[in-house]
């Protein structure tokens, strides 16, 4: 039989969560194979190539591109320091020579004899990538990563915007404890409804670490991004870490997930907002390393399978974001009202009623 | 392919997408080809499956089950038929995993940089970016741009033979300064196709032979008045084989099974646009509307120009088409106002969700408002780019004077247009097909007499491919199965003059006679089949059609019919107001109760 496949965004208690730590080039790693990493140590490291400049030789000098080399008083791949003449003419009669100095640090990378420029490089750029998790180091990559094995919490928001971070779970139920916090800068927060802008600039403004929310206004991120977001393609924005794990609009976050956030409430946790969609299908997630004697890991990638008795939520208007069991999944196509012929689902809500609904605005809900 | 032509009975063919594979099952049946089946299932090239080949063999389970044809053995295809089992031909295209993604690079950037982005659409890529010379940019921004984007493989040209070679050189040490490695597979280096100046190939060769996987094809623009892309255009696709697709997941074994090279799905649509527009000797625009992108094909006077719009689309890049043409163009399609915090939260909520459909028809309405949208745009885009080539020096004499064309100008003229095509989701799966023909032509306004077609369940990638190898059966398939004749629209030019009356008509068909007055603002249509209808049409006030104020000719209908649109061109919105919007769509037969458009559907 033909398997039908819905998104599910995971909201797992204990589950074995693998995270590569991938440089974005060859470098050097840091750790072994079993190894046990903190979540802030360095894993692995490399050097991006500088910053180049070219400069044109063959001008400044007054010379024929082919009488570069002649000219010049440096190697390819040797270093080079500023202020030092790099090249020379030959002058007239040996007198009036002209000298070319060296406008940086760097490296000269290459000598063209058919432009007649040169190419220098400033120093590398080092780069380092920590583990991210506490966890086991599982898998080393050869110069280029490790992969970190940890039992945690693991819940996968819907869209977010900035880049890693760590800090601790705090739930915040009003604005008003904002004023009265001890404030420590490490504070993750999280609210169960949804984040209007005046309060994302008031945690911004306190240099929190990061926002779990329900929802958002569109209009509300385009002020933060400090532009209309086209793709979701996120992760790189210099914004406080905002991870919305429900949807756009003014929605509460779904009450398993509030529930889980509040029984780690005060732990250690890593959030990341990078999402990409397309290719890939990265989603935001908060992951909650719990030390626990709990064995019965979650690691079923084929739970996305709906079937009868799956326990799913409905993403898509009318009956967005409620929750039911799948009680029937008709074998012909459903006409909708939008004269659409679609393969769906009868839904049986927690009221009782059942709906028909598309298979394709369902979300099967991963979860221990 | 060792197959003899006619002994091809049973055809499998898929398009691996971004996010859904396809397979049709194509049979020969009472003495003709003709479509049987199509299948589908969620494409798999991303973790956790990272396997193409899954969501191939689930989309051949799927026709396996509706065809009640066995065509799998132990996950691997039965070839030859044997019996009632299996299948002659397996052939494939792919746009999974982002497609094809290229750089191109060229001496001035809309002289050889334009013509190297043509070669490179043309044979179905993504142009990420196009690095010239003279594009305004410093060295070393051009080189973090190629490090940043780490594309598929580059397509250098410039220079004339025999012309200056230092630019293009110049070109190839930025590259070797980037030293940038492919997307896909770490280990293996760069692709990059030299197709630039002759002179400069020693040159190129000692600056990127070693630290690239070089090619060396012929001058894309040996003269400044000649392109020639088709060898830039094949050695892409022998690229995209052996590089881009042997790296990504699965795809390894896919080759292993297709009899006949996978190609870039919009690469395969391209062939079939070309190939509608070279057998009926017309002009075509060819529109394919996608999740992430939109392409824009066209045929005019025989050249062929294809754009790929990467940040138009119906999921993951609807909000690029909010942000572009903003909350007001897209409500303005809309019959009833709709909250602007409300609607732009549920167009974002369809970009991070971008597998729903819409169940209620006002999400249906949405969302083909923003088609519309997202296809205009497009168009735009398409015409900036398909134009004669730039920098030719033209010869005048003293006739030309009123009649001055500029070299590099667009080739698109809405007048000779002949047919629209249209393909894609929101297109080819709309639930009425009016739904269709009203987004083509509310997008593309053409003008004159145009026939609106579209592609039946989306299954022109498969036929583009089809076409390589057994043109017969593709054609075959194409013109029976596939292209959906709507009919035929009739748009006269000429804007408002506070004349209400725009022209005359008259239909002859099936012994019966239709005629009237189309009036400024109306849009009217004529039920009447994919037959000939003598038409005759008078021009009121400064209306023409194609130049002329009365057209007598045989037109055809379609499955929706003959579109009579009095709404004037150039088209000027401000001239109408919801309820006009209201009046086009009862007139067109388009959504099923037009008063109920807020009522949501739900079980009975």
């Amino acid at each position: 039989m033909s398997k039908s496949y819905t998104p599910g965004l995971k909201i797992i208690e204990n589950a074995l969560i693998k995270k590569k730590r991938i440089l974005p080039l060859s470098g050097q790693l840091h750790v072994d194979k079993n190894d046990l990493v903190k979540s802030d140590q360095i894993v692995a490291s490399a050097n991006i190539p500088g910053n180049v400049q070219m400069i044109n030789v063959s001008n400044k000098l007054n010379i024929d591109p082919n009488q570069i080399f002649d000219s010049m008083l440096c190697k390819v791949d040797h270093e080079v320091k500023k202020g030092q003449v790099i090249a020379r003419n030959k002058g007239l009669f040996g007198f009036f020579k002209t000298e070319l100095k060296s406008p940086m640090d760097g490296i000269l990378i290459n000598v063209s004899d058919v432009t007649g420029q040169i190419i220098i490089s400033e120093k590398p750029i080092p780069i380092e990538v920590d583990a991210y998790i506490d966890g086991r180091i599982n898998e080393v990559y050869e110069k280029e990563g490790v992969l970190v094995t940890a039992q945690g919490a693991l819940i996968q928001g819907i869209i977010g915007v900035g880049g890693e971070q760590k800090g601790t779970l705090k739930i915040l139920e009003s604005e008003k404890e904002l004023d009265n916090l001890d404030l420590k800068s490490d504070l993750i927060c999280v609210m169960s409804s949804y984040l209007d802008y005046k309060m994302y600039k008031k945690i911004n403004q306190l240099g929190l670490k990061g926002i779990i929310c329900g929802g958002i206004d569109y209009e509300s991120l385009t002020k933060i991004l400090g532009y209309p977001l086209g793709v979701a393609i996120t992760g790189s924005e210099s914004v406080t870490t905002v991870v919305v794990t429900e949807g756009f609009g003014d929605i509460n976050m779904s009450e398993r997930t509030f529930q889980l956030l509040n029984k780690y409430k005060d732990s250690y946790c890593s959030i990341n907002g990078a999402t990409q969609i397309r290719a890939g299908v990265m989603r935001p997630e908060v992951i909650i390393n719990i030390d626990s004697d709990n064995k019965n890991i979650i690691n079923n990638n084929n739970e996305s399978l709906i079937l009868v008795n799956s326990k799913v939520r409905i993403i898509r208007d009318p009956f967005f974001g409620l929750i039911g069991t799948v009680s029937n999944l008709p074998k012909d196509l459903v006409k909708m009202k939008t004269e659409t012929m679609v393969r769906a689902a009868e839904v049986t809500l927690k009221d009782g009623s059942k709906k028909i609904i598309p298979r394709a605005n369902l979300e099967v809900i991963l979860s221990d | 392919m060792n197959k003899k032509l006619k002994d091809i009975k049973v055809i499998l063919a898929t398009d691996c997408g971004s996010t859904t594979t396809k397979a049709i099952l194509i049979e020969f049946i009472n003495d003709e080809y003709r479509l049987t089946f199509r299948g589908e299932a969620p494409t798999t090239v991303e973790a956790p499956f990272e396997d193409v080949t899954c969501g191939v063999i689930n989309s051949i389970i799927e026709l396996e089950e509706l065809s009640g044809r066995k065509i799998l053995i132990d996950d691997k295809i039965i070839s030859p038929i044997d019996n009632n089992a299996g299948v002659d031909l397996y052939i494939s295209t792919s746009s999974a995993g982002g497609g094809l993604q290229m750089m191109v690079g060229g001496v001035v950037k809309n002289m050889t940089g334009e013509s190297a982005q043509r070669a490179a659409l043309g044979a179905g890529s993504i142009v990420m970016d196009i690095i010239a010379s003279n594009d305004g940019r410093k060295y070393h921004e051009k080189v973090q741009k190629i490090r940043q984007l780490r594309p598929d493989m580059i397509l250098l040209s410039g220079g004339v033979d025999g012309g200056t070679k230092s630019h293009v050189v110049e070109l190839a040490e930025i590259i070797k300064t980037a030293n940038p490695n492919p997307r896909l597979g770490n280990s293996f280096k760069i692709p990059i196709i030299y197709a630039g100046n002759k002179d400069a190939i020693d040159d190129i060769k000692k600056r990127l032979e070693d630290i690239t996987d070089l090619k060396i094809v012929d001058n894309i623009r040996p003269t400044l008045d000649q392109e020639n892309l088709k060898p830039s255009r094949d050695k892409i696709h022998d690229l995209f084989m052996e590089h881009v697709m042997a790296q990504a997941p699965g795809y390894n074994k896919l080759l292993t099974w297709t009899d006949h090279p996978i190609i870039p799905t919009p690469g395969a649509v391209g062939e079939i646009i070309k190939k509608i527009a070279f057998n009926e000797n017309i002009s075509v625009v060819g529109v394919d509307i996608g999740g992430a992108t939109t392409d824009v094909f066209s045929v005019f006077n025989k050249k062929f120009n294809r754009t790929v719009s990467a940040n138009y689309g119906m999921s993951y890049s609807i909000c690029n088409v909010l942000a572009e043409t903003g909350i007001k163009n897209i409500s303005r399609w809309l019959s009833s106002s709709i909250d602007e915090k409300n609607l732009t939260n549920r167009i974002a909520n369809k970009m991070i969700r971008p597998t729903t459909i819409p169940q209620t028809l006002e999400e249906l309405i949405i969302e083909q408002s923003i088609a519309r949208e997202a296809l205009r745009l497009s168009f735009i885009q398409h015409k900036e780019f398909a134009v004669s080539l730039k920098g030719i020096q033209q010869e005048r004499t003293i006739s030309d004077t009123f009649d001055q064309t500029m070299s590099g100008e667009t080739l698109v003229n809405m007048n000779d247009l002949d047919m629209i095509v249209g393909s894609g989701g929101v297109l080819s799966h709309a639930p009425r097909r009016e739904q269709a023909y009203r987004m083509l032509v509310d997008a593309f306004l053409p003008e004159g007499v145009t026939e609106i077609a579209v592609d039946s369940i989306f299954m022109m990638p498969q036929l583009g491919v089809l076409s390589e190898v057994h043109e017969k059966a593709a054609v075959e398939v194409f013109n029976k199965d596939c292209l959906v004749r709507l009919g035929t629209c009739i748009a006269p030019v000429g804007s408002n003059n506070n004349s209400t009356e725009i022209l005359e008509y008259s239909f002859e068909f099936n012994n019966k006679k239709v005629e009237g007055i189309l009036k400024f603002g109306e849009i009217v249509l004529i039920d009447v089949n994919y037959i000939s209808v003598k038409t005759k049409l008078v021009m009121k006030e400064n209306y023409t059609i194609n130049g002329l104020s009365e057209f007598q000719d045989d037109i055809y209908g379609g499955e929706v019919g003959i579109m009579l649109d009095g709404r004037g061109r150039p088209f000027d919105f401000n001239a109408f107001n919801k309820d006009s919007i209201k009046d086009w769509s009862i007139q067109t037969n388009e959504y099923p109760i037009i008063d109920s458009v807020t009522t949501s559907d739900s079980l009975k």
